[in-house]
């Protein structure tokens, strides 16, 4: 199975860029949440990012907070959550990350989550409130079962941390594009721009931009500078207002962007 | 061990306290940090926080014995710290002021704040009225119906106040509307967060604010008793006015420190906020801590007839001192606090908020455990008109709207 660094980097050599898609597990319910992470493999997405709904999530916007409780709502729990990857990982060959708050990491023990993201065919984790700073059990694991690790920058991070966070991540290192929690942006701030500057200048690691791109334009934008662009509120959105065919227009427009 | 108990600086207290936050807000808490370790040891700063508190907090607050009272509690004398004679009615000043003389250091115009009863919210806008500073106080939308008085007093006082929609609507998901915030604004924007929890270094941060409470009740008491009191008691939702009262006494082991939790409906069934007492470590909110949660490592809602304890949180200095044995939680119901408010007022002229309450309700189980005699000092941390609408209905007082 391709990993998710190689598949970035393969697409960034090729010209094509990569788009990165999230979408939580469990919405609207277990079965619809899995047709619909195919559909987005299918129809342009590069690497899959598959949220972990959760009762606390204070990096998201309003659109994934609304997604994710009605998941909750409907009953969705840990054991469905590696049951949607095990679904997906058995019908499309694309890259699956498992974003996570960490309390349900933590609740259900990193070692035997690790061992069910092996299991169930993910490729590692995207840890949205866990700094690497205390993250040292996570990392060790992590390298033990060869899992990736995606920790993020932020323009707001100093040099130091910008070297860390990207040096000790594997797959890539998340840079937040913008001051803010997750959700559309009309203009994507130049502050991502120079933050993937700062990653290439102090670490080899690849990174992907995410937080507010939405349109094909931005895709294109971000793929001219960084090794990916990620896009989940768009998806969400979308997929609220027409179902399954609304999510596999949107993949194929945002894609549209790619090269 | 050579280091006292009272000398834990954090970012961890044992195995709890930490930084889980978003990257984004890194910065601004090392930034916070910094300017915090260079106020506390600069002694301009100290005497500003000091004299406003004389001058505008009300400080020192004076110890009343409740001695009526007492009489329906047990063989023991009972002293109160009368952190509700306050401006602005709580021990939530404490905190407020100072973080706001922080936040103008740090340049920041705009300050940002959750609030469960409404107190710290009060507080928070006063503290911004004062320092003409803009102020936006996220309520969830339970609390700002059952405290609708306090979202008044804030708006007078010229803050925004948002009601938060998602989630349990209490003051949980105030947090994470605050939390929201802070990320998108974190240039402008202070998050005077008004509890010992969160990520360092607000639990040592606020701490410290509140530690006036129990520095100045150790030396009153001293003063009127001649020594210390047996116990000190205080109810805990994230657990601020506890800590201070208990902070000053925690390397005299022989005096006992009692928290009392809300058991909502009995901490038996699944309606309640005891965090410490039915709780297991995990995150919420920035730190590592005890908390409710569902065996996913979802947080479970907690339940209690003050919204100012209705938090599954608790601050990671308290899990500490817990495991350690220093301190003992125990609960108590919506029921026995609401007893306890109508006798204090009714046996002191006294009317708690339904918050401090808890702690007076709890001294009858206190008692048991302590000799004839003993001396209680209880932090009356909070008075009870913000909560006349709730007693009203409660007691049958108002009639049903």
């Amino acid at each position: 199975m391709i990993s998710v660094s190689e598949t970035l980097r393969a697409n960034q050599l090729s010209g094509k860029g990569s788009l990165v898609g999230y979408y939580p597990a469990g919405f609207p319910n277990v079965h619809d949440s899995i047709e619909a992470l195919v559909a987005m493999a299918e129809n342009g997405c590069d690497v899959l990012e598959i949220g972990v709904p959760y009762s606390d999530p204070v990096m998201d916007g309003l659109v994934i907070q609304q997604a994710t409780e009605l998941a909750r709502d409907n009953g969705f729990g840990l054991k469905d959550l590696f049951h949607v990857v095990r679904e997906v990982r058995s019908r499309v060959q694309t890259p699956l990350l498992v974003m996570t708050y960490w309390n349900p990491v933590l609740a259900y023990g990193i070692e035997r989550f690790a061992d069910d993201l092996v299991d169930s065919g993910a490729q590692g984790l995207i840890t949205p409130d866990l700094v690497p700073d205390e993250a040292a059990d996570w990392i060790e694991i992590s390298k033990q079962k060869n899992l990736d690790r995606v920790f993020l920058v932020a323009p707001s991070s100093s040099d130091d941390r910008v070297r860390d966070n990207s040096d000790v991540s594997q797959g890539f290192v998340y840079s937040v594009s913008t001051m803010g929690i997750t959700g559309e942006r009309a203009n994507l701030d130049a502050l991502a721009r120079n933050l993937v500057q700062r990653v290439r200048t102090l670490s080899d690691q690849l990174t992907c931009v995410g937080v507010g791109i939405s349109t094909p334009e931005q895709v294109r934008e971000v793929n001219q500078y960084a090794d990916g662009a990620i896009v989940g509120t768009a998806f969400v959105k979308a997929y609220q207002a027409d179902g399954l065919a609304g999510l596999v227009a949107k993949t194929k427009d945002l894609a549209s962007g790619l090269g | 061990m050579t280091t006292k108990l009272s000398e834990q600086q954090g970012p961890y207290f044992g195995a709890y306290g930490g930084r889980f936050v978003p990257e984004p807000l890194i910065k601004a808490l090392d930034e916070l940090d910094a300017t915090y370790q260079q106020a506390r040891a600069d002694q301009s700063f100290i005497d500003e926080l000091a004299e406003l508190h004389r001058t505008y907090t009300g400080r020192p607050s004076i110890i009343t014995e409740a001695k009526r009272f007492a009489e329906h509690v047990g063989d023991v004398r009972i002293f109160l710290k009368r952190e509700d004679l306050n401006h602005t009615g709580s021990h939530k000043i404490n905190n407020v002021m100072g973080q706001a003389l922080l936040a103008k250091r740090m340049g920041k115009k705009r300050i940002i704040a959750e609030t469960g009863a409404g107190q710290h919210g009060v507080a928070s806008a006063t503290a911004a009225a004062y320092f003409g500073l803009d102020c936006v106080v996220y309520m969830g939308e339970v609390d700002t119906e059952r405290q609708a008085l306090n979202v008044a007093r804030m708006k007078l006082l010229g803050a925004e106040v948002v009601p938060v929609t998602t989630g349990s609507r209490t003051l949980k998901d105030a947090i994470n509307e605050a939390l929201r915030d802070w990320v998108a604004n974190v240039d402008s924007t202070h998050y005077l967060l008004g509890t010992v929890a969160g990520p360092h270094p607000f639990p040592t941060m606020v701490r410290d604010f509140h530690s006036v409470i129990g520095n100045e009740a150790r030396a009153q008491m001293i003063e009127l008793i001649g020594g210390l009191p047996d116990a000190v008691a205080a109810c805990v939702g994230g657990g601020s006015n506890a800590i201070g009262i208990f902070h000053a006494f925690l390397d005299d082991s022989d005096v006992q420190l009692w928290g009392f939790e809300a058991a909502g409906d009995g901490i038996e069934t699944p309606f309640h906020a005891a965090t410490l007492s039915k709780g297991v470590p995990g995150v919420l909110h920035g730190a590592r801590s005890y908390m409710l949660q569902d065996e996913d490592g979802q947080t479970k809602e907690s339940h209690s007839i003050s919204a100012g304890l209705d938090y599954p949180g608790v601050g990671p200095e308290h899990s500490w001192l817990k495991d350690l044995g220093r301190a003992n939680y125990h609960g108590v119901t919506d029921s026995e606090a609401m007893n306890a408010m109508r006798l204090l007022s009714q046996t002191e002229g006294i009317i708690p908020a339904i918050e401090t309450a808890h702690a007076l309700a709890g001294l009858k189980h206190l008692a048991t455990k302590l000799s004839a005699n003993a001396s209680i000092l209880v932090n009356l941390s909070g008075r009870g008109d913000k909560d006349m609408e709730t007693a009203g209905r409660y007691f049958g007082l108002i009639g049903d709207k």
